[in-house]
């Protein structure tokens, strides 16, 4: 079975996220760049497909040169082989405009499955994987907690609100990954040194026919107009008292009788 | 030329769920901005009483698209039958929530119809016709005002943030032939949680433990059930195995807003943080008064939780006779 892996490097979720000069990007230095959370679940997950049922792991991703250290980490968890878009025109791309170029790049290789993670969390979109499908014309199951590859299809257990749902989608297909689905190997000193060896392209979104006024922030349909800081809380109210009891008893009255909450 | 709003309903079981209302209240407001009709969308299997549920909200038109073929959730038949519907109408703005179907739903509709989308919203606003989102990204670190081109604009609103309101009148009803495509999903099971627990997404108060619980969240349950409250974690008390996956509040889990939080041996870690900032009203508890959680709460107490949460369970329940 061929899978195709989709990954992104996004700052790390414990590094602080500066606003730029543009007002409108964010400061991309001083920054640790990791794989997406959800994309090293994607990644485990199709290394266990491959020990399971055999064929080829091939990990796709768009960004910057930087983001060939997300593709190698990839590779070193496992995987055969590594595509990267790198191209200035594909920069700034929303969801739709990154799915346009990943579903090009996909096409392009032998591919069963494709696996991708639910969200970047960088600009926590939720979308990308879908329109991935939606382009490639197959169907997805999104925040898949447990997939069994069976016959033609695969047996997705979907996370939703109170539960979980059992769906099953024919081959080709795609699905996201939800946390709970496995634990991210991490990458060993001998995968590492192997990793270096792996084949690993760079290639531009025209290389895969994609029209370049659809991509990158000329093919934006969402559009930044500003980036800003949350609203800042009031400064805190400290409860005081002696004892349990008496500071219980003044956040359940300032709860009550002041924000009404309870 | 496209206009007018439209509202994409989501029920379970033949119950609108309460993001619906957000949906409809929301579509209202923009539609009166634009000047323009409100037509909401319900799909389902057996649905078409829940137009009548609608109407206190304010649509001008209400489509049902009743098909046993809609009784399940699954993307590939709500994508097409509910993409058709929008070919049809051609409207200017769409809104629904972003809950787990709403985001799925709105990710592969967009991809259809070659439309932005403003995902997970927490304020719209409306200015001359032009139509401004506000999205938080990277966890809530950052909220990112965003305007989308061409229509028709996709907004999926984040659960529990659009206020309610009912605008009465008299909505039309239609119940169009509805078209499914082809439908290459199936729902084997379902497999949902017994007793009707409050699911974090959609409480309007919520009790998270963390670290300081030591794995014991006997204190964290008993005070979330005296409020009625879902039941939280961070994600170290989710990595240690103390709470499954879908309790983990935070950047790489569940993204709440509800009326009230109660952070109970959270440090305040920015991972945790970012999944609920947007929260109303944050009280934390630590017995380290320099946690980072308290820069972010508006009530703060320090001391141990395990003396502190039985004797506040013992105080709301007294409140609440």
């Amino acid at each position: 079975m061929d899978i195709v892996v989709l990954v992104k490097q996004v700052p790390d979720t414990e590094s602080l996220v500066q606003i730029a000069a543009d007002g409108v990007s964010v400061k991309k230095d001083e920054i640790k760049w990791v794989m997406n959370p959800y994309d090293e679940l994607a990644v485990e997950e199709a290394l266990r497909i491959r020990e399971a049922k055999g064929g080829t792991v091939t990990i796709v991703s768009v960004g910057a040169q930087k983001a060939q250290e997300t593709v190698r980490t990839a590779l070193a968890m496992g995987a055969d082989k590594g595509l990267l878009v790198n191209d200035p025109k594909a920069e700034g791309s929303d969801a739709l405009g990154t799915a346009r170029i990943l579903a090009a790049a996909v096409k392009s290789l032998p591919c069963d499955l494709v696996i991708a993670g639910q969200r970047a969390v960088d600009e926590d979109n939720y979308q990308v994987g879908a329109a991935v499908a939606e382009l490639l014309g197959i169907p997805h199951v999104s925040l898949v907690v447990k997939a069994e590859v069976l016959e033609g299809k695969v047996r997705c257990h979907r996370s939703v609100e109170g539960g979980t749902v059992v769906v099953e989608a024919p081959l080709p297909m795609l699905f996201t990954t939800q946390r709970g689905l496995n634990e991210p190997r991490y990458a060993s000193l001998p995968g590492i040194m192997k990793a270096k060896k792996k084949p690993l392209e760079i290639k531009t979104a025209a290389d895969f026919g994609v029209d370049a006024a659809r991509i990158g922030v000329a093919g934006r349909r969402v559009v930044v107009k500003a980036l800003r800081l949350p609203p800042q809380r009031k400064t805190v109210r400290m409860i005081t008292g002696e004892t349990p009891e008496a500071l219980a008893a003044e956040l359940v009255r300032v709860l009550h009788e002041d924000a009404r909450l309870i | 030329m496209a206009q007018g709003v439209v509202a994409i309903t989501e029920q379970r079981d033949g119950t609108l769920r309460k993001v619906s209302y957000e949906a409809v209240s929301e579509g209202r407001r923009i539609a009166d901005a634009l000047g323009t009709g409100l037509t909401a969308v319900i799909a389902g299997a057996g649905v078409g009483a829940l137009a009548a549920d609608l109407k206190a909200f304010g649509p001008d038109r209400i489509v049902v698209l009743d098909d046993p073929g809609l009784a399940e959730y699954r993307t590939d038949a709500y994508t097409h039958a509910v993409s058709t519907v929008l070919k049809t109408l051609d409207p200017a703005v769409v809104v629904l929530g972003a809950t787990v179907q709403g985001k799925d739903l709105s990710a592969r509709l967009a991809a259809r119809l070659d439309a932005g989308l403003a995902m997970d919203c927490t304020a719209v606003s409306c200015t001359g016709g032009a139509i401004v989102c506000t999205r938080p990204m990277f966890g809530g670190k950052l909220f990112a005002d965003v305007q989308i081109q061409g229509t028709p604009q996709l907004i999926a609103v984040r659960p529990n943030v659009m206020a309610i309101a009912t605008a009465p009148r008299e909505a039309a009803v239609e119940t169009p032939a509805v078209e499914l495509g082809e439908v290459r999903t199936a729902v084997v099971e379902r497999l949902m949680e017994p007793g009707g627990k409050a699911e974090l997404t959609e409480a309007d108060v919520i009790v998270s433990g963390g670290r300081g619980t030591g794995g014991n969240f006997k204190p964290v349950e008993d005070l979330a059930a005296a409020l009625n409250a879902a039941v939280g974690a961070s994600r170290s008390a989710v990595d240690e195995g103390w709470r499954k996956h879908g309790d983990q509040v935070g950047q790489t889990g569940k993204v709440v807003s509800p009326a009230l939080y109660i952070a109970c041996g959270i440090s305040g870690a920015i991972q945790h943080l970012a999944g609920m900032s947007t929260s109303k009203v944050i009280v934390a508890l630590n017995k380290d008064a320099e946690a980072p959680i308290f820069s972010k709460a508006d009530f703060g107490v320090v001391g141990d939780m395990f003396q502190i949460l039985p004797a506040v369970t013992e105080a709301v329940k007294k409140l609440k006779g």
